[in-house]
């Protein structure tokens, strides 16, 4: 009788063990309440939502648009907010944190968040208001055929960049051997930071909201940002990162800046020719002017939640989240997509130009609430120095006109 | 009317005269995967409070009509004073934002809209001299360009016409230019704007005035046949009179139209040459930015630039209007 007792209660255990084994993979994730996620619209972040999406138990939807600064604030000031999650960076949470629409996290990550590691989490102010899953930057990444053919070696700095496009287009192998993402606009602007920050300028007086850019290293980031677009195709301001992208796909480009998270397109044989694929090279970012700092910023990509929801729906979207990015899901297509923060993530090739920034100490970009009206005023006024219409102390007096006007508008200056 | 023009322009109005209050910023560390740093953000609880107290926000009156995004008066006054002459003085003028898309638009309307009008006016009579077999066909086929999307169709150009693209390449072989480019000069992008404003507009007038020129009275036509005018006599003084309602009509419509250029701009990425008020009020509401007070600021400008634009035309319909009356 014992026996008999011993033999069902081990069946049944191992039924049961039978069936958890079966189900795991469905259950994993079981969550009780609405997701709406709003999010920028690259492989990775498509990743992140789909393990959000695999959640059973309640709704799970996904907006990710390459808009989706234009909309997320909109969609999370209503009461209860349109989108429960945003996706955003360390340069639009600001916009977020401004606005006052997430919550801190802190007693979600206490509950549910043992997994993740500590650099995962952007303290504010001793709250986490957001979970990092991958970093980005920009830097050098290189044709080794047209260099070799040209005897240069990589470049390590601007200067030298510019005296290899020089050699490349007087050897006649490339007529505009240099790419870059410099779209009059937010692009403009982002390559004006990396190389103002190279030449160690910095953008504001300290502690205060009073922009200070038109100095010499303003201008000689000026300079520099002309001289490299004298080799560039002459629609360079109409480029932005998939046009560029494009120029190298298509093997017209020898050496460009370029950001982490689009390496791997580039060396597929699908879209680019197979010369291209073979030789495109990722480098470190480069130093300019004698600098230590490396002309670029570190990115990083995260989520937050929504503060105007309820605690049940801001649960679930913690759990769907954590779903996205966890470390079983991690496989090797997920592994090429991005430089995962993620534990248990393996660097791979496409990931060398990331960590090489990481290592040289390149700075993060700023968190400022005011960053983000001086970018904008960076991309509208560049474009008339760029063209050559312009010298380059009048364009920075413009860029810090247009800063001011808006900052007084937002109550950030007097 | 109340509910749909008259509360949304008051809002509108009452968000142009108010900012956000004063930020409240506090120093505080921020900690992520690169480290912590010291750095700057809104007192949220200090910035609430003053939000409770004036929920409409802080009362500036005109300032930022006046402000150096949109009028630009002490700008205005200070490159008056330091210019030499009326050339310079409209070069610096250039260079603020709100004239130098005003420039651009004005141009853009006062070019695009009687170029459309000729275009449809010619495409209407070419149409209407046709056998009545081809016509069905051949309306379909002019009325393409306002089938298609604006922000498609101007894409769509825009690949055409990049340094590498079909028209592009072609310009610089004829040219025998290798680095001859539409969208690096901002004369040429205005040209290419132009253009299509008027590829993309001129089915509008057409088929407005193929319409009117079935109602064409043909007795005057033949009287005036029979006293011997000219095909070209005919259109000037039978048909034209006969359209000139509906010109008006078409006038209207476009020259609102054409003030508001929008979608092109966006579409050939032609911020850095040519930009109008509607694209002002675009980046105005752009993520990191967000300057409502400066959006609302631009669609009053917006407002009173159309209203400033048809007075005249208003005016004629209204005396001819009275006159018949």
């Amino acid at each position: 009788m014992f026996l008999k007792r011993v033999i069902l209660a081990g069946a049944a255990t191992l039924m049961s063990g039978a069936a958890i084994l079966v189900s795991e993979p469905a259950a994993a994730c079981e969550i009780d309440g609405r997701v709406s996620i709003i999010g920028n619209e690259f492989p990775a972040i498509h990743a992140v939502a789909d393990g959000a999406k695999a959640c059973s138990g309640g709704e799970v939807k996904a907006n990710l648009t390459a808009d989706h600064q234009k909309i997320n604030v909109a969609g999370m000031t209503g009461n209860p907010a349109e989108y429960t999650t945003a996706i955003i960076a360390n340069s639009s949470i600001v916009a977020l944190m401004n606005e006052d629409v997430i919550r801190p996290l802190d007693d979600l990550v206490a509950k549910h968040g043992r997994s993740l590691k500590p650099n995962q989490l952007i303290r504010i102010n001793d709250e986490v208001m957001a979970v990092a899953f991958m970093a980005n930057a920009q830097h050098l990444v290189y044709r080794s055929d047209i260099l070799e053919e040209a005897g240069i070696e990589p470049p390590e700095t601007y200067e030298e960049m510019l005296a290899g496009a020089k050699v490349i287009r007087d050897k006649g192998l490339l007529q505009y051997p240099l790419g870059g993402a410099y779209k009059a606009g937010w692009n403009l602007a982002q390559e004006f930071n990396n190389m103002y920050i190279g030449h160690g300028g910095e953008f504001f007086k300290p502690g205060t909201a009073e922009v200070s850019i038109n100095n010499e290293a303003g201008i000689a980031t000026l300079e520099m940002l002309k001289a490299l677009s004298e080799y560039m195709n002459p629609d360079f301001l109409t480029h932005d990162s998939n046009e560029t992208s494009a120029e190298w796909k298509a093997g017209n480009v020898a050496m460009m800046n370029m950001w982490g998270s689009r390496m791997e397109p580039l060396k597929d044989p699908e879209q680019s020719s197979p010369e291209v694929v073979a030789t495109t090279t990722l480098g470190a970012p480069m130093t300019v002017a004698g600098g230590s700092v490396p002309a670029t910023t570190l990115w990083w990509d995260g989520w937050t939640v929504s503060k105007n929801i309820s605690d049940a729906d801001a649960e679930a979207t913690f759990l769907a989240m954590m779903n996205g990015i966890s470390p079983e899901r991690l496989d090797d297509e997920m592994a090429l997509l991005a430089v995962w923060l993620i534990e248990g993530y393996e660097p791979t090739p496409a990931a060398t130009g990331v960590f090489a920034a990481a290592n040289m100490d390149a700075v993060p970009y700023p968190m400022l609430p005011y960053q983000g009206l001086l970018h904008t005023a960076l991309g509208n006024e560049l474009v008339d120095f760029m063209q050559g219409k312009e010298d380059a102390a009048a364009a920075l007096a413009d860029v810090e006109a247009a800063y001011t006007a808006a900052a007084r508008e937002k109550g950030f200056l007097n | 009317m109340l509910l749909f023009i008259a509360l949304p322009i008051l809002s509108v109005l009452l968000q142009s005269v108010h900012t956000p209050h004063d930020a409240v910023l506090i120093e505080i560390e921020n900690c992520g995967p690169f480290g912590c740093t010291t750095s700057t953000t809104m007192d949220q609880e200090a910035t609430r409070a003053l939000r409770d107290e004036q929920p409409l926000g802080k009362f500036v009156g005109l300032d930022i009509y006046f402000d150096r995004g949109h009028l630009a008066v002490r700008e205005v006054v200070q490159v008056w004073a330091e210019s030499e002459g009326i050339g310079d003085f409209l070069a610096s003028l250039n260079n603020l934002p709100f004239y130098r898309a005003m420039g651009f638009t004005l141009t853009f309307t006062f070019t695009v809209t009687p170029l459309m009008l000729i275009f449809g006016f010619m495409i209407a009579l070419g149409v209407n001299s046709l056998h009545r077999k081809l016509k069905g066909f051949l309306i379909f086929f002019s009325l393409l360009p306002m089938i298609v999307s604006p922000l498609i169709g101007s894409l769509v150009l825009f690949w055409m016409i990049d340094s590498r693209g079909i028209i592009g390449s072609a310009l610089q072989w004829i040219f025998s230019d290798p680095d001859l480019s539409l969208k690096a000069s901002t004369g040429l992008t205005w040209v290419m704007l132009i253009v299509y404003g008027v590829w993309h507009a001129a089915p509008f007038s057409f088929i407005v005035l193929y319409a009117g020129l079935q109602t064409l009275p043909q007795d005057t036509l033949e009287s005036a046949q029979i006293d011997g005018a000219s095909r070209w006599q005919q259109v000037r003084y039978v048909v034209i009179p006969h359209l000139m309602p509906l010109i008006t009509f078409i006038a209207l419509i476009q020259l609102m139209d054409n003030f508001r250029v929008f979608e092109p701009i966006v579409g050939f990425n032609s911020a850095a040459h040519a930009t109008s008020l509607s694209w002002f009020i675009f980046n105005d509401l752009s993520g990191e930015t967000r300057l409502l007070s400066s959006a609302a600021t631009s669609s009053v400008l917006t407002i009173i630039g159309v209203s400033i634009l048809l007075a005249p035309v208003l005016v004629r319909t209204w005396r001819d209007f009275n006159a018949k009356g």
